[in-house]
Order: structure tokens, then sequence, then C-alpha cells
């Protein structure tokens, strides 16, 4: 009973020792903190990361690919078809992706840039990833089509519910056939008058010369009415394309998004075909929607079309059979399936000098691996801050034992035990240990709560904004508190506060009763 | 002195080299002792020396002493001649390195840890020159010091009401009910002495030890407390065995023995 009494009294006289509590509590708000965020980035890569690439991915090494996805599905299926839950062919192709902007002078001006193009299975690529959800179209998210929609794409990110937080995309409202057709109205204006400008040139200048009509003029003005109305874009699509919204946007400072494609734009993609030697080919595509992962590194490289319509334009379909080849499969495995072990499995089935079968975590795991040395670093770096916090334990405890050694000698002529002397210190170290995890737990938690407005607050005064989401993509800093990880900081804080207060409790409990009396 | 060595453990030969050199001054005469009484305390032939570097130097050099029971006795001597270490030995505070002490003709000094912990806690009480008291904790609390190392929690809790009234009651017997609730550094030397003796009667010792009680305590305090004493020793016949060096504290008691370089003399 004695022990617990001193334990309460030390702790409210001895006031050096909030110095351990605050160190303690400082370090546990930090590991807290510190890991929610970690957590709160990872689990949203990794949800992202996987929603992107399906649990397993099945890859041809040849860029131009193997026939038959139906009998390799069905080979697939009879290996490891319990735990499989759906799986897509796709074909996968590097590519130059142009997109005609206007330049300075109204000048029109092709914009290159490097893409992945993807052929996918709208039926069943949406059911082996998130893919279909990052799209800016409702329906499109319920059921992908490579048709253009009339209009309705998404003003606000649909993933962030917090509105008042983002800046509405203004260039959206207008997106899809309305677009489509006050673009090509806009278009045919433009050319019909450039070309009455040209023949009323060519006019002048033939008068001026012979003061004959040239015939030739006229009969070439007819032909290019002839080749508008070939294909006409106010009310015809080329085959659908869906772009990364990092390709044909950018965020402003302010957070804006500024896009350089929209729904309803055309765009052309150069590819090779399948043949030796390749023969590169270029092909109109008509914007349909956007996908944002919010991972740069996918909204900035893919773009999705049609599968059987870029096995046909590669050259990638058997005229006599009528059987397409593929470059990739993309497996979503069921809940609960062990990737790995499906992963192995399927190795040993397919000649591994043909084909690729990795996991996400294969695909990505130099980032994951990255990701996960960071914070075990970061962990053993603040931890060092609670150990500090322990060295501070150890020498305040140290000078309480030698400053009570009267006391202790008190005790044990009042018959209590070198034991109980122990427990005297251990019990405060203890005490410390609680209080300075448990101030640092509410201090932690409250702190990731409010994280955002304390951000923002940070932002305000300094100037400086601390969480830019023009960088990250994200408008608010993720966090993710993972209980067990809590329960391990706080159970390692006060067991370090425990530990720093074994030394000085035995030396107090090894005191001889009659030198502890005698101390002066 | 070879009789002598021979009785001395191996462990400390030291001790036994060293008093080959020293031969007794003093003869050791046999002292007053009340007859008729039971022996309650008994040493016999104690040794204790301190290492000093190589040297040991010895405190008590064959004590034999006897305490009968309900006796005041006080043993007197000059600064260093061992009888604090002596009170410290028969309060098993400490360890000697030869002989025996006895209570109730049981040996006592060669108990293990806890066993005297447990004597000391509920057969021994101690008041000593500068009073002892927790500054941490009120009066009443340091009265209370012996029940609460003695009770677990749990136990404590469940006997609070029986032990807070008994120090109650040993507050006013020692006049100090209405200081209950303040702290050491609020009471004056007698004050604190007196709270000091309160808490070594709550677990109704056998034995009382006072070393020098009323050494820091101006004539007139040190009557009052020396009055207390008498009167404990009368009333509840309890055994108490002080050191002092002040013949006129030493005076008071039933029975006077002198320490004279670790030896007894008699008085």
């Amino acid at each position: 009973m004695y022990k617990l009494l001193l334990c309460w009294r030390y702790l409210r006289t001895r006031y050096i020792a909030l110095v351990c509590i605050v160190s303690v509590t400082l370090g546990v708000a930090t590991m807290i903190v510190v890991n929610s965020v970690m957590a709160g980035f990872t689990t949203e890569m990794q949800q992202r990361l996987n929603g992107m690439l399906g649990d397993l991915v099945f890859e041809s090494r040849s860029m131009d690919g193997v026939s038959d996805a139906r009998a390799h599905m069905a080979k697939i299926r009879q290996i490891a078809g319990e735990a499989i839950a759906g799986m897509s062919p796709t074909v996968t192709v590097p590519s130059p992706l142009y997109i005609d902007v206007f330049g300075p002078n109204h000048q029109p001006q092709a914009l290159t840039q490097q893409v992945t193009l993807v052929g996918i299975d709208e039926t069943t690529y949406a059911h082996v990833s998130d893919f279909g959800t990052y799209l800016q179209h409702p329906k499109n998210r319920q059921q992908l089509s490579f048709h253009l929609q009339e209009s309705g794409y998404d003003v606000f990110d649909h993933q962030v519910s917090e509105r008042d937080r983002l800046k509405p995309r203004s260039q959206m409202e207008h997106a899809g056939w309305a677009y489509r057709r006050r673009k090509a109205m806009l278009q045919k204006m433009k050319v019909a008058n450039q070309r009455q400008q040209r023949l009323a040139n060519s006019l002048k200048q033939s008068r001026r010369q012979t003061g004959l009509q040239d015939p030739f003029a006229a009969a070439a003005a007819r032909n290019g009415e002839a080749e508008g109305r070939d294909f006409d874009p106010a009310v015809e699509q080329h085959v659908g394309i869906v772009l990364g919204i990092g390709i044909c946007s950018y965020r402003m400072p302010d957070g804006t998004d500024q896009f350089i494609a929209l729904p309803g734009d055309d765009v052309r993609v150069s590819f090779p075909k399948a043949s030796l030697p390749p023969e590169a080919i270029s092909e109109r595509y008509t914007v349909v929607d956007l996908y944002e992962s919010k991972m740069s590194e996918y909204d900035t490289n893919f773009v999705f079309v049609p599968l059987r319509d870029l096995q046909q334009s590669r050259g990638m379909i058997d005229p006599e059979t009528g059987v397409g080849k593929f470059t990739s499969i993309q497996i979503k495995l069921r809940p609960g399936a062990d990737a790995n072990q499906i992963r192995d499995r399927l190795r040993r089935h397919f000649p591994a000098q043909l084909y690729m079968i990795s996991t996400w975590r294969d695909k990505q795991g130099p980032l994951l691996a990255a990701v996960d040395m960071e914070t075990a670093v970061l962990n053993v770096l603040l931890f060092m801050i609670i150990a500090v916090a322990g060295f501070g334990i150890l020498a305040i405890f140290t000078m309480i034992v030698v400053e009570k050694t009267r006391d202790i000698g008190i005790l044990k002529s009042l018959g209590a035990s070198g034991r109980g002397v122990m427990g005297i210190f251990l019990g405060y170290g203890l005490s410390l240990g609680v209080v300075g995890a448990g101030a640092g737990l509410t201090l932690g938690l409250l702190f990731v709560k409010h994280i955002n407005e304390i951000a923002d607050l940070l932002g305000r005064i300094t100037g400086q904004p601390v969480f830019d989401p023009s960088v990250y993509y994200f408008y608010k800093i993720p966090t993710l508190v993972d209980p067990w990880t809590v329960a391990w900081v706080c159970a390692g804080a006060v067991a370090i506060a425990v530990l720093a207060s074994v030394l000085p409790a035995r030396r107090a409990a090894r005191l001889h009763p009659v030198k502890a009396l005698r101390y002066e | 002195m070879s009789n002598l060595s021979s009785e001395l453990p191996a462990a400390a030969p030291w001790i036994a080299s060293h008093r080959v050199e020293r031969t007794p001054s003093a003869v050791l005469q046999p002292t007053r002792e009340p007859a008729g009484r039971a022996e309650h305390l008994l040493t016999r032939d104690l040794f204790k020396s301190y290492r000093k570097g190589p040297l040991g130097i010895p405190v008590l050099q064959g004590i034999n002493l006897t305490v009968y029971k309900g006796e005041f006795l006080s043993i007197m001597g000059q600064s260093g001649s061992g009888k604090s270490t002596l009170l410290h030995l028969l309060g098993t505070l400490d360890q000697p390195d030869a002989g025996e002490v006895l209570l109730d003709g049981h040996r006592i000094d060669n108990l293990p840890h806890a066993s005297r912990d447990l004597l000391r806690n509920r057969h021994f009480g101690m008041i000593f020159q500068s009073y002892h008291l927790l500054p941490e904790l009120t009066a009443l609390e340091n009265v209370l010091a012996s029940a609460l190392i003695s009770e677990g929690v749990f136990g404590y809790w469940l006997r609070r009401n029986q032990h807070r009234r008994r120090a109650l009651e040993l507050l006013e017997l020692v006049g100090l009910k209405q200081r209950a609730k303040h702290k050491p550094r609020e009471l004056s030397g007698g004050e604190m002495q007196r709270a000091a003796i309160a808490r070594a009667l709550l677990a109704k010792p056998e034995v009382l030890f006072a070393d020098e009680p009323t050494g820091n305590l101006d004539r007139s305090t040190g009557e009052q407390i020396m009055h207390m004493l008498r009167e404990l020793n009368h009333q509840q016949n309890l055994t108490i065995v002080m050191v002092t060096h002040d013949p006129w504290i030493a005076e008071q008691a039933d029975r006077v023995v002198q320490l004279v370089e670790g030896r007894i003399r008699s008085a």
C-alpha cells in the first residue's frame, strides 16, 4: 500500500519528473502522428496500386503478344479456378500520343507525349480492377462504354467527400457531345471562312492576271467540302479512348485543374503493328472519359482503348480463325486467396521464357519496399526520442533516489523489504510512463484528427503551404490510425520508462538501512 | 585470545587479527540487573567492525547484554562508543560479524531478510534523534506507515478504518490529534518526535528502541519526551532500550549500562 501512496506523492511533489513526462508525451505523440500519416499514405497508395493492377498479372514476354486469350484463361481457371474471381485480357503497347492544342496566334499545334496504350475489354476489365471507379462520368463508373456521353461529366472530384476543399473543374461542365458539336461547328465555320478568303484571294489574283475564273480552284474547293462530309465530327466519333487525367490536364498552383483535352476532343495515337518488320500506324480516337487513380505514375502514363479495335489496328487477329492475340491477362482473386501461392502454382504450368506471372506487390516491389523501409527508419529514429526520454528518467530517478536515501532507510527500519522499496520506484517509473504515454496518445490522436486544419493554419502563419495538393494529388493529408501500432507505441514508451527506472530502483532496494539512515 | 578468534567466522579473520593487537583495557564487570524478571532481549559475544579501506575498525567487541521484559534500559556512551551500532544490531537493522542476538530465547540476527523485516514491522518500534518522518506524508500517514507497509492495497482498504482509529488514538496519546493533517515540516521538533513515537507504537510493539530521542531537543521538550517514554514503560509494560550520551537523560531509565570502546562497563 505504501508503494502506491508514495508513488502518488512523489508524482505530485517532484515537478522535475514532469520533464520526463513531457518528453515521453512528445515522443509518443510524434510517433502516433507520423505512423498514422505514413499508414494513410501507404494504404491509399496500395489501394490504388492494387486497384489499377488487379491481384495477379499474367504477361507475355513478347510485346507482340501470344495468341488466344480464351484458351489461356481456360487453362488458368483449370489450374486455380477456385481462387479466381475474374479475368480480363489486355494488349499493352508503348506509343506516342498527340493532342492538338492552339498555340500562340491560334495556330494549331500537336503536343506529343509518351504513353502506354492499353487495349481493354470493356465488359470484363472493370471486374478485375478498380479502373471503373476512377472514371469521371457516373454512367461509365457503372458500366464502361467507349461511346461519348452527351454531358454530365463530374465537375467536382467524386472521390473526395469534402466538397468545400475542392476547386471545381469548370471545363468539365461542357464536356461531351455538346462540346464536340460546338467545336465541330466552330471548326466548320473557320474552315469555310478560310476557304472563302482563299477563294476570294485567288479570284482577285486571277482577275488581275487573266480576268477569267479558274475552274480548277472551284473544283478544289468543292473537293474540300466533299472531304468534310466524309466524317462529320458533329455527329460522329472515332473509336473511344480513356485518357489518364495527368496526360490531358495540369494543376495550377492554386489547386485548380486546367484541361488540354476534354471528353469530346479527338487525339491521335501512333503505334507499331505486330508484324516483322514493324510498321508504324497512326489512329484517331475520340476522348470519351478521363480516369483519375490519383497515382501520378498511372494518371500520366496510361490510356485505354477497346481491346478488339487495338487488336485489329495492330494486326493481332488471325484473319482465318478470327482469334486475337493478347499481351497480358489481369486476374482478380477471391477475397482471402493467397496471391503468392496462386502465382507459384501458375508459374509451374506456364513456361517462364514466354510468360511473366507476378502479383501486384511483385510489380510494385521496389516502391512498396521503399515505403516500408522509410516507415521502419522513421520509427527507429522516433523511438530514439522516447529512448532519450528514458535516459532522462534514469538520470532524474537516480537523483531522486539519492535525495530520498534517508526516507528509504526509514522505510526499511519500519520493515519495508528491498523488493518493496524497488516497487516504489518501479511504480513511479510506470506511472510516469503511463501518464506520459496517455497524454501523448491524446495529443497524437487529436493532432491526427485535426491534421488538415493544423496544416492549413501552419500554412497561413508561415505563408508556405505545408501540404500542397498540386504536388500530392490528394486534397487532404490521408491518415489511418492503426490501433495495434498505437498500442505498441504506448506499450513501448511505458516499457522504456519502467526499464529506465530499474537501475535507480535496484540501487534503492540495495541500500543498507543503517547507511541510508545516516545519510546526510 | 586464541579462544575468541576460534569463535569468529572464517569470513572475518581481519577482526580477530585486529583484536590481537588491542588487548581489552577495561575489565568487564557484571551490571546491576533486576532480579525475577524474564529475559527479553539477549546478546552473546557481539562483535561488529566497520571496514575502512584495508583496516577494520572495531566498534563492538564482545557485548553480552540482557534486556528484561518491561525494563527501561539506557545504554550510555560517548560518541563513537558503538551504542548506536549496538541498537541497530538489537533492532536487526544490521547484522553482527560474530555473536548472537536473541529475542525471547530465539536467535534473530541470522534470520532471513523477510523475517527481519517482519520483526521490525510488528515487534519492534524505533525512534531516532532526527525523528525520521517521511516528508511527503502527513503526521497521520506517518503514524500509519507500519500498517501501510505490512498491508497490501486490498487488505489496507478493508481495515482502513481500524488502522485510522488506532493512529488517531496514538496521536491523541502524544497530544497531536489536531495536527494529524500537518506535514512534518509544519511541526516543531518536539511534535515531530512525538509523532515518531506514535508511529513506533502503531503495531503494538514489544520493544521500543530509542536512538538519542532527545538529542535534537531543548531541555524542557526533552523532558516531555522522556516523561512520555517512562509513562509508556510503566503503563503498557513496554520494554524500552534507549541509547544516549547525556547522563541526565540516561539516569531517568530503570537501569543504565555504559559502553566504552565497544565494551560494556557496569553502571
